[in-house]
This record gives structure tokens, C-alpha cells and sequence, in this order.
């Protein structure tokens, strides 16, 4: 700036009528969500998730291409993994639903609203045009986005992987009928919609921590924590009763979706069973941040 | 008037900012102790204080990131806890240092503000850039940027909002002495376009050049706020006296009944004396066969008048927070009262 007061003075306050008038065109909560997943595409974070969530299934089809003995699992689609490529992606959400893809999810729902904190940028944007919540809002639909393309891009992975090893041939259901390829494609994205379900709860539990804690440890930490618990209290016996209602039960909600016929039960019970997890950490979450002191940075 | 209210020309007429009784208690510990802020149109305000004296809080609590205990505080007749955003318009600046993402370059930081502002701040950005002379590293990341340039870059995200009023806490800390200068004249000349700024300062030389209305606070308390030239005015009551014989001089003021404090150093004899007891003295002077070289009112510094009404007894924290607040009024009162006493 040293020529700063030598050079020519460029109006850089608004002309009285202008100020007069204030500032038209206030920011829509579309605009924040749209930097907010600028912001993701800029850090090195976003892309270890990710990396993340395409390696497991990178390396499943590698070492099954490898490996000279197939099937024999416990599962059905194990048994069929030579046999049609949409095993693959059936198998891969199986192994990662319980803990890998909550993990993924956390690891940005949990950082979000922390780093902005620890960074003092929280204050930056807060001192904008634009009011908390439509800064909370943005902040979880992107979060949520990350969670929605981390899923469908490790199935993604896993479904090209095995087409490609073992073709698009039909597979059989849980319940042991034969759908086509097409069909059981659809299968997949309708599968992994339905588990979007519960990982959208983590994810909003992921942010309340965040928001709450203002720490990323304790944001992902404590929602692959609260993961885990109910994990184990799941296997507590004697509450059996309690299991149903349980976040982590819900991982396997899409199951009902390959069956023959569709069984609903399962998906239409874990989308309340996930919103009496989820709705209550968003609206905390929300609450929280509106009257929270803004004091980082 | 009412927060939901449009922007209106009425808005114009309500003052940059008014803080009434703001307080914010952390547990036991009193950040702001009921600090009144009249921030008036065209201010060059100056907020001056110690460390942990509650300026940074007080900043905060106006731009609506930290709710305050009690009390209210109005940018433009509007309260930013009730009104939100709609509260800051025309309003911009930062406190403690300004934050960027690291990751992002400067310019995309700026375009992300910019967004964030709406209207036609996105117009601005190469415009900004170059009033801070930034536009050759607006490509680069501002992780890899100094402390200079990251102030630098705050103050031009600031005015991406064509601010009627500029907060800005501690806008030269870091710079060096070339980059002090040239902020206070950006800042002068802001303020020349009729910006309305509010500076937060440990810089006494910065404050005394660039500000016209001072509010100094100490421990959470407003110990002293109004205009900085009638600070400076009650606080120096002090004159220097040059004359013919200083030994016999000073002998003569010490007799003069009104006449304090008189001491001699190489400019002369020094004492402190209200106008009135000047003129008896210098008639005195006069009599006793003295000649007077050079009779002048010696005005304090605004550093002078800072640490007489910000300094403590006791040598750490402890005893800062346990010095009775009255204690800090009866100094205020002492100096305001000998100042009053001098002016007449």
C-alpha cells in the first residue's frame, strides 16, 4: 500500500444516495450452499474421504480378481461374485454401511462448522449479509451432499469394478429369485438411496457435534462414537428390545429391497426410526448456532 | 424504531453506533461492565484500552457474533440480535485479525465475500484489490500470504460492502512502520469520503492522529468518552516557564498560592496551575523583578492521559481484576476535575 496516499483517490465508500438507499439483492441461502461446496472442492479433506470410499472397493475387486477361490460366504452375494458384476456394489455397502461410509460422512459433517471456528473464519462470513441459518442451512445441505456423492461414488466404483471383472449378467436377490442386470442396477441405486437414509442422520448428528463442540475431533469422532456404542449395545443381550430403534439397525434397511416381493417394512420403519435422530440434532444443531457466541479467530 | 423495517432514509438519521449498559459476563469474569458507545456520524472513533480490557468483546457484541449479557447495541437503529444480517448492512470491518481460507486464493476469498454480500460487491473485487495493492497476489493462496497482506486483504473485503461504517480492531498490529503509515492514511481517507470508522487501537500515535472522539476503556468500564481534544485540553493543566532567574522563579511559584507540582528540569520551571493563578503568578513574577522568557500550557499526550486513566496498582492480572472499580472513577474524576479547573 505505499502508494496509497499519493494515488488518486478512487471512491471506495458509496455515494450518499447510494447508501442512502442501502444495498439491494441480499444473498440467497443457495449462494452460501453453492461456496460451501466450493470450499469442499478446495481442501485436501474433501478428496481423502472420498479417496477413502473408492479404495475399499479398488481393492476388493483387485484382490477378487486375483484370488482363485470365489464364493462360499455368508452372504448370497458373495456366493455370486463371479457370476454378475452387481454383486460387487451389493457386497461393497454391505461391508461399508455398518462403519466405513458413517466414518466418511462424519468426517465432513463433523468438521464443518469446527474448522470455520478454529480458523476464525466463522466470524468472516458471519459478518456478511447473510444470517446464521440460512449459514446453517448451507452448511448442512453440503454436508449432506458429501455424503450423497461419497455413497453413490464408491458404489459407483464397486458396480463399474465388477461389471468389468465379472459382466452385467442378472443376480439373485436375498430372497433367492433372479432379477435382470437392468433391474438389479436400479436395485443398486434404489439400495444405496435407502441407506442414505440412516448416514443422513449420522451426518446431522456429526453436525451438532460440530456446531456444539466447535472441535472436529469431537464432531467425527463422537458420531463414529455414537456409531459404535449402539453397535454394541446391540449385541448386549437382554435388549433385544432396544435394537430396533437403534441408528445402527438401520444400516440394513435397504434389504428389503432385495427381496422378492419388495419389502418395505424395513425402509418406511428406519425412515422414522432415522428421524427421531435426525430432526432433533439438525433443529439442536440450528438452535445452537443462532445464539451460540461467535469467539474463535 | 422497528428492526424489520426496510432500509430507509430514516436509518441515515439513527447514529453509526449506540451501545446502552452493553454487559458480557463470562462465569465470574465481567468482560464488559455496562459500556455506553456513541459512535455519531462521520466519527473518526477511537476505542482504546489495555489488553483484556473488553474492546475485542465490545466489537463483537456490535457486530452481533457474541450476544450480549445485558444491554443493546444498534448499528444504524438496528440491533444485530434481533435483526441479523439486515443489521450490518452498510456496515463492515473485522475483529482481531481478519480470517481468510487458506486454501482459497485471495481473490476467490474475495469473490466468496463478494457472494456472501450480494448486490454489486462481485463488481468490486479487482477495484479493492488495487486500493490495497493486492491485485498482483489476488492469484495467490492466502495461506502462503503475510500478516500485512492478510490485513490488507481485510480491509479490502471490507469494502467490497461500500460501508457507511468501518470497524476495525487493531488494523495496523503487525505491520511495519511504513505499512502503520500507509493504513492511517487509508484509513484518513476513508474516513475524508465520510465513512464513519470505528478503530480499535493500542496504537496512542495512531489514535491521536487519526481520531476525533476517543472512547478509553479499562476493565470492562468506559472510564473516559468524548471528544479527544477536550480530553487533552482537562488533562493538561500543566505550563512550562522560562525566565530571567528560574532558581528565584521557581521559589516564587512554589509561594503562589494555586500553584502545584513546581519543579524545574533544563526547559525551565514546570507547574500545574489553573489560568486564573497563571496570570496571578506571572504578576507575581513581575513584582519579585523577574523577567518571563516563555510562559506555555503544556498539553498531555493522549499517552499521558491513557495510562493516568488505564494505570494499575498492582503489577499482574490478579490485582487488575481486584482494584476496586471505584477506584478507576476517582482517578477519572481527578484528572477531568483538575483538566475543568484548568480550562476555566
Amino acid at each position: 500500500m505505499s502508494s496509497v496516499a499519493s494515488s488518486p483517490p478512487t471512491p471506495v465508500a458509496a455515494p450518499p444516495q447510494a447508501r442512502r438507499a442501502g444495498r439491494a439483492g441480499r444473498p440467497s441461502t443457495f449462494v452460501a450452499y453453492r461456496w460451501e461446496l466450493r470450499k469442499l472442492i478446495a481442501q485436501k479433506r474433501t478428496y481423502f474421504g472420498l479417496g477413502l470410499g473408492v479404495a475399499l472397493p479398488v481393492i476388493f475387486v483387485i484382490v477378487q480378481n486375483v484370488h482363485t477361490r470365489h464364493g462360499g460366504g455368508d452372504s448370497i452375494f458373495a456366493a455370486q461374485i463371479t457370476q454378475s458384476g452387481l454383486a460387487t456394489p451389493v457386497l461393497m455397502l454391505l461391508f461399508e454401511s455398518v462403519f466405513f461410509l458413517p466414518l466418511i460422512a462424519s468426517l465432513v459433517a463433523g468438521d464443518i462448522f469446527a474448522a470455520e471456528d478454529n480458523n476464525g473464519t466463522l466470524k468472516t462470513i458471519l459478518t456478511r449479509s447473510v444470517d446464521r441459518g440460512q449459514v446453517f442451512v448451507a452448511k448442512a445441505l453440503a454436508a449432506l451432499t458429501y455424503a450423497v456423492i461419497a455413497l453413490y461414488l464408491a458404489s459407483l466404483v464397486a458396480t463399474v469394478g465388477g461389471i468389468a471383472s465379472w459382466g452385467f449378467n442378472s443376480i439373485k436377490t436375498f430372497s433367492g429369485s433372479t432379477v435382470s442386470a437392468s433391474e438389479g442396477l436400479l436395485l443398486v441405486i434404489a439400495a444405496n438411496a435407502c441407506y442414505l437414509i440412516p448416514l443422513a442422520a449420522v451426518a446431522f448428528i456429526a453436525l451438532l457435534l460440530s456446531t456444539a463442540t466447535r472441535n472436529s475431533i469431537a464432531g467425527v469422532g463422537g458420531a463414529i462414537g455414537i456409531v459404535i456404542l449402539m453397535d454394541i449395545v446391540a449385541g448386549i443381550p437382554g435388549l433385544e428390545a432396544v435394537k430396533p430403534y437403534l441408528l445402527t439397525e438401520q444400516f440394513e434397511n435397504w434389504h428389503g429391497l432385495l427381496r422378492t416381493p419388495t419389502d418395505w417394512a424395513p425402509v418406511t420403519h428406519s425412515l422414522w426410526v432415522c428421524a427421531l435422530y435426525a430432526v432433533p440434532s439438525l433443529v439442536a444443531g440450528y438452535l445452537v448456532f443462532l445464539r451460540r457466541d461467535v469467539a474463535g479467530g | 424504531m422497528s428492526d424489520a423495517a426496510p432500509p430507509s432514509a430514516a436509518d441515515i438519521d439513527e447514529p453509526p453506533v449506540k451501545a446502552r449498559d452493553l454487559v458480557k459476563r463470562y462465569k465470574e469474569v465481567l468482560a464488559v461492565d455496562h459500556v455506553d458507545l456513541n459512535v455519531q456520524r462521520g466519527d473518526v472513533y477511537g476505542f482504546l484500552g489495555p489488553n483484556g480490557a473488553g474492546k475485542t468483546t465490545t466489537l463483537r457484541m456490535a457486530l452481533g457474533l457474541i450476544v450480549p449479557t445485558e444491554g443493546t447495541v444498534e448499528l444504524f437503529g438496528r440491533n444485530p440480535m434481533r435483526s441479523g444480517a439486515r443489521a450490518l448492512e452498510g456496515v463492515a470491518g473485522f475483529v482481531e485479525a481478519p480470517r481468510f481460507y487458506p486454501y482459497l486464493t485471495g481473490r476467490k476469498n474475495l469473490q466468496l465475500l463478494a457472494a456472501l454480500d450480494g448486490g454489486d460487491a462481485g463488481e468490486r473485487i479487482e477495484e479493492v484489490l488495487e486500493i490495497v495493492e493486492l491485485a498482483p497476489r489476488g492469484k495467490h493462496k492466502v495461506g502462503g500470504y503475510s500478516h500485512g497482506m492478510r490485513q490488507r486483504l481485510g480491509i479490502a473485503a471490507a469494502l467490497l460492502r461500500r460501508p457507511r461504517l468501518l470497524i476495525l480492531d487493531e488494523p495496523a498490529t503487525g505491520l511495519d512502520p511504513a505499512g502503520m503509515r500507509d493504513m492511517r492514511a487509508l484509513i484518513r481517507r476513508l474516513a475524508d469520503e465520510g465513512i464513519t470508522v470505528l478503530l480499535s487501537s493500542h496504537q496512542l500515535p495512531e489514535v491521536q492522529e487519526l481520531c476525533d472522539r476517543v472512547a478509553i476503556v479499562d476493565r470492562g468500564k468506559v472510564v473516559y468518552e468524548g471528544a479527544l481534544a477536550d480530553l487533552r485540553r482537562q488533562g493538561g493543566a500543566s505550563y512550562r516557564l522560562r525566565s530571567t532567574d528560574d532558581t528565584h522563579a521557581l521559589e516564587v511559584a512554589r509561594a503562589q498560592p494555586g500553584v502545584d507540582s513546581a519543579g524545574t528540569d533544563e526547559h525551565g520551571v514546570n507547574f500545574q496551575a489553573d489560568e486564573e493563578h497563571v496570570g496571578a503568578l506571572s504578576l507575581a513574577l513581575a513584582s519579585a523583578g523577574i523577567g518571563i522568557l516563555a510562559l506555555s500550557p503544556q498539553l498531555a499526550t493522549l499517552e499521558d492521559l491513557f495510562f493516568r486513566l488505564t494505570e494499575q496498582d498492582g503489577t499482574d492480572g490478579s490485582n487488575a481484576h481486584e482494584r476496586d472499580q471505584d477506584g478507576i472513577a476517582n482517578d477519572v474524576a481527578g484528572v477531568l476535575a483538575r483538566g475543568a479547573g484548568a480550562s476555566r
